[in-house]
């Protein structure tokens, strides 16, 4: 609610000068996401994506969690923007949703955020997920250039399709934003080229039919299939995401895709056992994607 | 006019060679866009099908009970002391509203696609009964998402959707009212995906809804438009219909968008006043913004977060409207004026003690407006008021506002 304005003043030959690096360290492969990527294929370990959402359950407590999270084990941070009407998460993120609009919670504010986190850390690369709405109402270009300018890697938007996505994904390349790409088990074949040209960064796999945090993996059926098939038609690393609650599952994953994502077991942590309960199961995730294919 | 949307599902194009205000699209979560894309095509190769047409027609009028009369409202338009009123007789059709229309069109797509089981939200519970009527005859699954403070206030219809055999989801998320409801229908398709096919109860929704559901509703305006010009020899100077999501007002308009000597007007509901921050007035009081897989007008904050509407009637209680009515807004060819809940309460009263129909207080709010634009219009005018439901739902409601003392009174 007192968040300072998230553009920081900047003259158009700085901005201009530093879009022109970041668009040229993406196409390079020197993006923050780009490198973790390469430093963790290097290592032979699966990077662990943590979500949490900005502002959940009050701001001061998001920003302490979102800090301590890469000392913890996080490689990738995924921080949610909160909407009113989440109409594709489960009832824990709608939840975490609700609970950082009660304290206040602005885009603005998330944006805060996230350059507060960069103030410690100018390596873990953060990804906002979110809907639409929000940023159309800050406006396109005016949050595309503040994300980039807080310190954004990249942005999962869950109802903006392929088909409405050419301009927006443009603006963000331009600015060295990676627009991820969200792949259903309902993709079909013939749409994925599409999908995948235009996206950044890595491709996030929802690894089943149905809203954040409803089911629990199955890797032995169609899944792992899917993601065998979705490697030879992408050199961008895929995460999956949706349904990863422990270290069984988190490890499963691990073994198969480049990424395992971990939401809504973590929101549902923070708020059943705080900061300390949620990087413990941070910690033993990590943990068991280190040793993932280590054991096999 | 009549050519929109495009491919993309749009309403609205460049003008001046500069991109124009466009409204609609499809803008929904990966895994519901094949779903959609099949939809399309099933609704594009059903809208050519002749034997798709003439099961549709032999429904509406057997089943529903079509052409609806368009009824001279005699002693209405003697009070007003101007133009002639006609009343578009909605509240006529099988289950009370003009909803039935849509659901049963929806319906029978999704039997010629082999889906199984039907799910839709609903506000008033009209579209719900609509849905579980058709699922009855039909003899598919029926799942209905309504608001746990709607089930509140629409019993009535809540034990008529269990008599005809739907299940009833409570939704307490967020505001629990119809966009809740709504959210809730898409996380269940989200989930079953495979059997499942959502009938949506407005001209909102992402592409190909607010085009398919126009044009199961169009059915509205073309009988309209034959039985004035049988009657009178020509077209009606006015159209007035309620606009929530915009259905009624849409399947009333559509057959008139060319016409351009016919004026479309839209009623939204004011609540207790556009000042008040209490209404459901998206178009009067809204932005444009993204909701429920299409850019329209939304209720929203200045941090773009969805604000809870307001109305006395749960059917007109919604943040957003049908794309197609924020284009139409937007070109000027309709116009949206805003009707309080005590206006339309007001014009309840008048039409039932005047012409012996009890509205839906859904109507009311066209009724309102119609009225207020008759006194100031010639005898030799014509008015076309949609009555799109009757209001024998709200008798707990209008007996709360009109008679505190009781019927007897």
């Amino acid at each position: 609610m007192n968040a300072p304005d998230a553009s920081t003043p900047m003259t158009t030959a700085e901005r201009a000068s530093r879009e022109t690096d970041r668009t040229e360290a993406l196409s390079r492969g020197e993006s923050r996401l780009a490198k973790r990527f390469a430093a963790l294929r290097e290592a032979n370990r699966a990077a662990l994506i943590t979500y949490v959402m900005a502002g959940d359950p009050d701001p001061a407590t998001s920003r302490e969690l979102m800090n301590r999270l890469p000392t913890a084990g996080a490689d990738i941070i995924e921080l949610g923007m909160p909407f009113s009407d989440p109409m594709a998460d489960g009832v824990a993120i709608q939840r975490a949703g609700e609970r950082a609009l009660a304290g206040g919670q602005t885009l603005a504010g998330t944006l805060d955020q996230v350059r507060d986190f960069r103030q410690q850390d100018d390596d873990t690369p953060i990804v906002l997920m979110g809907y639409l709405n929000p940023i159309q109402r800050f406006g396109e270009t005016r949050f595309l250039e503040a994300a980039s300018d807080a310190g954004v890697d990249g942005l999962i938007l869950v109802d903006l399709p392929a088909e409405h996505a050419a301009t927006l994904t443009a603006k963000a390349r331009d600015l060295g934003l990676s627009r991820i790409p969200l792949v259903a088990p309902t993709t079909p074949a013939e749409r994925l080229p599409a999908l995948l040209a235009q996206g950044d960064g890595f491709v996030y796999r929802i690894a089943f039919n149905g809203v954040t945090g409803s089911q629990s993996l199955d890797l032995e059926g169609p899944l792992g299939s899917a993601l065998a098939q979705l490697k030879q038609q992408t050199p961008l690393p895929i995460a999956v995401g949706f349904g990863v609650r422990n270290a069984e599952s988190a490890a499963a994953v691990a073994r198969v895709a480049d990424a395992v994502v971990v939401g809504s077991a973590l929101v549902e942590r923070l708020v059943e056992s705080g900061v300390e309960g949620a990087l413990a199961l941070t910690e033993t995730l990590a943990e068991a994607i280190q040793q993932a294919r280590q054991s096999g | 006019m009549t050519d929109f949307p495009d491919a993309n599902g749009f309403f609205g194009d460049a003008r001046d060679g500069e991109p124009g205000p466009r409204y609609g699209g499809r803008y929904v979560a990966e895994t519901l866009m094949p779903l959609i894309g099949e939809i399309e095509a099933a609704y594009d190769a059903a809208r050519i099908d002749p034997d798709f047409q003439a099961r549709l027609h032999e429904l509406q009028q057997d089943y529903v009970g079509r052409a609806t009369p368009l009824y001279f409202a005699e002693r209405l338009s003697e009070h007003f002391g101007g133009a002639q009123i006609y009343l578009k007789r909605e509240d006529l059709n099988h289950t009370g509203a003009h909803k039935i229309n849509n659901a049963l069109g929806q319906a029978l797509l999704a039997q010629r696609m082999g889906r199984k089981r039907l799910i839709a939200e609903t506000g008033a519970g009209m579209h719900g009964v609509a849905v579980a009527t058709v699922a009855a005859r039909l003899g598919l699954t029926c799942v209905i998402y309504m608001g746990a403070t709607d089930i509140e206030r629409q019993q009535p219809n809540v034990q008529r959707m269990r008599l005809l055999g739907a299940e009833i989801v409570p939704v307490h998320n967020g505001t629990a009212t119809l966009k809740d409801a709504m959210n809730e229908a898409l996380r269940d398709w989200v989930a079953n995906v495979d059997d499942t096919f959502y009938i949506i109860g407005t001209v909102a929704g992402p592409a190909p809804y607010p085009r398919m559901v126009r044009d199961f509703q169009a059915v509205i305006g073309r009988e309209t438009r034959e039985q004035m010009i049988d009657r009178h020899g020509r077209l009606p100077d006015t159209l007035v219909a309620c606009v929530g999501g915009g259905s009624n007002a849409m399947g009333l308009f559509h057959a008139f968008l060319d016409d351009t000597d016919v004026a479309l007007v839209g009623a939204e509901a004011a609540g207790e006043g556009l000042d008040s921050g209490r209404h459901a007035a998206s178009l009067n009081g809204g932005a444009p913004g993204i909701l429920h897989g299409n850019r329209t007008y939304l209720l929203q904050s200045d941090d773009g977060q969805i604000l809870d509407a307001h109305s006395i009637s749960a059917g007109l209680d919604y943040p957003g409207v049908g794309p197609e009515h924020a284009y139409l807004h937007d070109s000027g060819r309709a116009s949206y004026v805003a009707v309080t809940d005590d206006e339309a309460l007001g014009a309840v009263s008048l039409c039932c003690r005047l012409e012996g129909i009890l509205p839906a207080l859904e109507s009311a709010h066209a009724l309102h407006e119609a009225g207020r634009l008759a006194a100031t219009q010639r005898d030799d005018q014509v008015i076309v008021v949609c009555l799109s439901g009757r209001g024998d739902k709200d008798m707990d409601t209008i007996t709360r506002h009109l008679m505190p003392e009781g019927i007897s009174a």
